[in-house]
């Protein structure tokens, strides 16, 4: 009981997010007049923000080492795009074949740049900072201030289509893509079969087990959830192909974060560098890695984004990092490194992107927009700052904190 | 008739559920060192933030009188403009400023907007006088030594013509003749009559220095002790903190001290990191046999840390030469991870700068340098894992709901726990402690000790490397005693005493002139 109260204390602050997305979900909601839910729009909402969460994945990694963050990324989005334009609609090389070179792309400007941070101990700022420039400037040289377009549909297949449905004479509870709710219901199904398996394999080994009201409360909302979303895709045209994409890049580094050692070692190198290196932890591999694996996630977010605009434009990818940046403190990522989750991010970029969409449909001017973007994003972060207790000043009114901050000025 | 320069009555402070002070008297005589002991989280901190004003009038209940008036601070400056001036155990001067700047650092040497400077050094140098400091006035204080900033801190409170001086731990990173001087120092400005109260986990130097003591336990006043006419025994001071009679300081354990050795370091020679051509680590031989607590002492700056980090896996320095046996094998240890596979462990002196991930769980941070005991290939089993943690919860009665608390939310003592439970979960035979009870309160210490003598018992090794030399003749079945990167004494237990070891440094010091 008391171990599900710390965790839950623990994970205060991503609950109060995904609270706040869903009232910013129903606010929208009432305020569209319903546009907000409906098919179509959803799966725009799902094309607009993939390659934002593509990215915001990868900058939580780095942001994780120590609160580093990667300017350079909206750059890479445009010069990987760049590549694949050249490659596929100028020199007419195989797609497939120009996507992998593409990927390859990113990998090395993320050892590019992971080899001067890592290594050469120059703070990522000013990398990144350099990187956005340089990968800029490379765009513009590779297209020659151009735009080229249009890819062939073998390329645009990967991210802008839709799951083929199967059944296409078929139409269950009305919906127009049976396909679509099949693997909603499937996946809803895997997702409770493995926490009813987990729960019993750690019950049968006699390890602390939350208790079995937890279990069902969080098997009640979440597959309902998840049959919803798939229920609204299938009344458009089906599940979009970019959000498998985005769902293995989810589960993979969700996985990678909390299951495995190197992830492990990340939250401890963020969390204080000192002593993980004293523990065993190789720190300068680690940051490499990370950027290394920001520029790569950047290269599949710019063949994602390529393809939506179905063009390799030389301004693409303008001011992506500020987004991907955004989503990872909203999602609960700490600015001073070792504090943020994968699910976190998510719920920030989901937040963003229903915020941009949600005003966009009521015809609220962009430079409104960007203000109202730029305050949540001050008060998201200042509401962490504040219950952390990390003022320069003790305030006695912050009552609970108080006893914790004088445990420590005791210890 | 003495005359009450402060007096706090009754003070109760709340926070949401916890009462940290309950009704606190407290009388403090011009003039007088007056000493605040208590174990950690007894509350002798949450007073001290209320007298000082970082808890305003009003966030409190009772009154606190200064002077004979009653104060209703709604902050620092209130307090520090009647001329009560707190010194915080983690010392607030700014590394990159000189000496003179930080000395007057919120009370510049300004005439109209324009900081004088002429004035702000020869100022600074009148109050260095004073400590007894002599340093140039334009030092950066991140040039000069621990014990020196500690003066510079006391330096500055009396620029702010002090009348109540109050110290927080001053001694904690400070050496023995470091922290004499300090503790000299304040005897000396009581004959000019400045008033101080003093905090500190280290009974000796209350005995030493205060004429009344004042003992808290669990946030109330338990007494307060006239230390002038007779000195009080320690004894007598630790049963009032704890509310029981500790007679034994030490564990004793059944001495199994084997003959086989289990490290032996050979000729180690390290240089500094980033001065490469000085020694900090010169031509160390030394040997920990199987069984055997070893203790490491010098002043601060002998280089026991280094040469103890040197040896886990090069961890510190540059250019290390020697040799490292374990168990007769030669060893090449070129990182830590060498190190922590051949079963070798440093429990670091700095818990919170270089030991524990604060900001992650207690289960996290057990597992850290062993992950691939509780995981298969890159997969960690989150069940052994906690398993894992909750046995060293138990079997090291660390105090927490939860191992998924998050270690900063723990007292220091139970931090320390955390920190030697990670290492004794990497399975070390030989653990390298450096000063393994920094900062916690007298209870949790002797439960460290009993950890430490149990780790011996099973055979493991232990060097100990300690600033408190009682606490080294305690624990320790022999004794190194290192100064300027050197060894320059060996003592078994049975013949060691503080006369001896202390001589020993002071004679190798006067060589080094002499020389």
């Amino acid at each position: 009981m008391n171990s599900m109260r710390t965790t839950f204390r623990n994970n205060l602050k991503q609950y109060m997010m995904l609270v706040a997305l869903v009232a910013l979900v129903i606010a929208f909601q009432v305020l569209t007049k319903g546009v907000l839910l409906k098919p179509m729009n959803v799966s725009n909402l799902i094309f607009q923000n993939a390659y934002v969460v593509i990215l915001a994945v990868g900058m939580l990694l780095c942001i994780l080492t120590g609160g580093n963050i990667d300017l350079s990324v909206g750059s890479v989005v445009a010069l990987v795009g760049a590549c694949a334009g050249t490659f596929i609609i100028t020199w007419g090389w195989n797609p497939h074949l120009s996507i992998l070179l593409c990927l390859g792309i990113g990998i090395l400007i993320g050892m590019w740049q992971g080899f001067w941070i890592a290594y050469m101990r120059i703070p990522a700022f000013i990398v990144t900072l350099s990187g956005m420039l340089v990968f800029r400037g490379l765009t513009l040289i590779v297209l020659n201030g151009l735009t080229l377009a249009p890819f062939p549909p073998a390329y645009l297949g990967y991210s802008t289509g839709y799951v083929l449905d199967l059944f296409p004479s078929l139409e269950l509870f009305g919906v127009r893509n049976t396909t679509s709710l099949l693997v909603g219901i499937l996946i809803a199904i895997i997702y409770c079969v493995t926490q009813v398996v987990g729960y019993l394999g750690r019950k049968n080994k006699g390890y602390v087990v939350e208790g079995v009201w937890a279990l069902i409360v969080k098997m009640a909302v979440t597959s309902p959830a998840v049959i919803w979303l798939f229920y609204i895709l299938a009344s458009y045209r089906g599940i979009p192909m970019v959000l498998i994409i985005v769902g293995i890049v989810l589960l993979a580094y969700s996985y990678f974060t909390s299951h495995t050692v190197m992830g492990r070692h990340l939250y401890a190198l963020g969390g204080n560098e000192k002593a993980a290196r004293l523990s065993g932890v190789k720190t300068k591999r680690l940051l490499f890695l990370a950027y290394v694996n920001m520029a790569f996630l950047a290269a599949v977010a710019g063949i994602v984004f390529a393809a939506r605009l179905n063009s390799a434009s030389p301004q693409a990818g303008q001011s992506f990092e500020l987004d991907a940046i955004g989503s990872c403190f909203l999602g609960g990522a700490s600015a001073y490194g070792g504090v943020g989750t994968v699910g976190g991010t998510l719920i920030g970029a989901l937040f963003m992107g229903v915020l941009n969409n949600g005003m966009s449909i009521m015809g609220i001017s962009s430079n409104v927009q960007q203000v109202v973007k730029g305050l949540v994003l001050l008060v998201a972060v200042a509401a962490d700052a504040i219950s952390k207790n990390k003022l320069p000043f003790n305030i006695p009114r912050f009552g609970k904190r108080g006893v914790e901050s004088q445990a420590s000025v005791e210890s | 008739m003495t005359k009450k320069l402060l007096e706090m009555r009754s003070i109760t402070k709340e926070f949401p559920g916890v009462k940290a002070l309950d009704n606190v008297n407290i009388t403090v005589n011009e003039g007088e060192i007056h000493a605040v002991v208590g174990e950690n989280g007894a509350g002798k901190s949450t007073l001290m933030n209320v007298l000082s004003g970082v808890y305003p009038y009003g966030s409190y209940s009772g009154d606190v009188f200064f002077d004979g008036q009653l104060c209703r601070h709604q902050g620092i400056k209130d307090s520090e403009r009647l001329g009560i001036v707190i010194i915080h155990q983690e010392l607030a001067l700014v590394p990159y400023l000189s000496i003179g700047e930080n000395m007057f650092l919120g009370n510049e040497q300004q005439r109209r907007g324009r900081i004088d400077w002429h004035k702000t050094h020869q100022k600074a140098e009148e109050y260095m006088r004073i400590v007894g400091l002599q340093e140039n006035p334009h030092t950066l204080v991140k040039d000069i030594s621990v014990g020196k900033q500690q003066l510079i801190e006391i330096a500055k409170a009396l620029a702010k013509n002090v009348r109540l001086l109050i110290l927080d731990e001053p001694t904690s990173s400070l050496n023995e003749s470091d922290s004499k001087n300090v503790l000299d120092l304040l005897l000396r400005l009581q004959e000019q009559g400045v008033t101080s109260i003093i905090i500190s986990h280290k009974l000796n130097e209350i005995s030493y220095c205060a004429d009344r003591i004042t003992i808290l336990r669990d946030g109330s006043t338990v007494e307060t002790l006239d230390n002038q006419s007779a000195e009080i025994p320690e004894e007598r001071i630790v049963k009032g903190m704890v509310g029981r009679e500790m007679t034994e300081r030490y564990p004793a354990r059944s001495r199994k001290v084997q003959d086989e050795i289990a490290l032996e370091v050979k000729d180690f020679t390290v240089y500094h990191e980033l001065f490469p051509d000085r020694k900090v680590v010169d031509n160390v031989s030394l040997k920990l046999h199987k069984g055997e607590v070893v203790g490491i002492y010098g002043l601060i700056g002998a280089g026991r840390s280094e040469l103890a980090l040197s040896i886990f896996g090069q961890a510190y320095g540059t250019k290390a030469s020697g040799k490292i046996y374990k168990d007769g094998v030669l060893l090449e240890l070129n990182s830590v991870p060498d190190a922590i596979r051949a079963n070798i462990a440093y429990v670091t002196e700095d818990r919170k700068g270089s030991g524990l991930i604060l900001s992650n769980s207690i289960v996290h941070n057990i597992t850290l340098p062993r992950m691939d005991f509780v995981s298969q290939g890159m997969r960690i089993d989150k069940d052994l894992e906690r398993k894992t943690a909750d046995h060293y919860r138990e079997s090291l009665d660390i105090k927490t709901p939860s191992v998924g608390q998050l270690v900063e939310n723990l007292s220091g003592g139970n931090q320390q726990k955390v920190l030697l439970g990670k290492w004794i979960f990497s399975q070390p035979d030989v653990l390298l402690l450096d000063e393994p009870t920094r900062g916690v309160d007298v209870g949790a210490k002797y439960e460290i000790y009993q950890i430490i003598n149990e780790l011996v018992e099973e055979g493991k090794s232990a060097l100990f490397i300690s600033s408190e030399l009682t606490e080294i003749l305690g624990m320790c079945d022999r004794i190194y005693v290192m100064n300027q990167g050197r060894i320059i004494g060996e003592f078994l237990a049975e013949e060691a005493t503080q006369e001896i070891i202390m001589n020993r440094i002071m004679q190798d010091s006067k060589g080094e002139i002499g020389a």
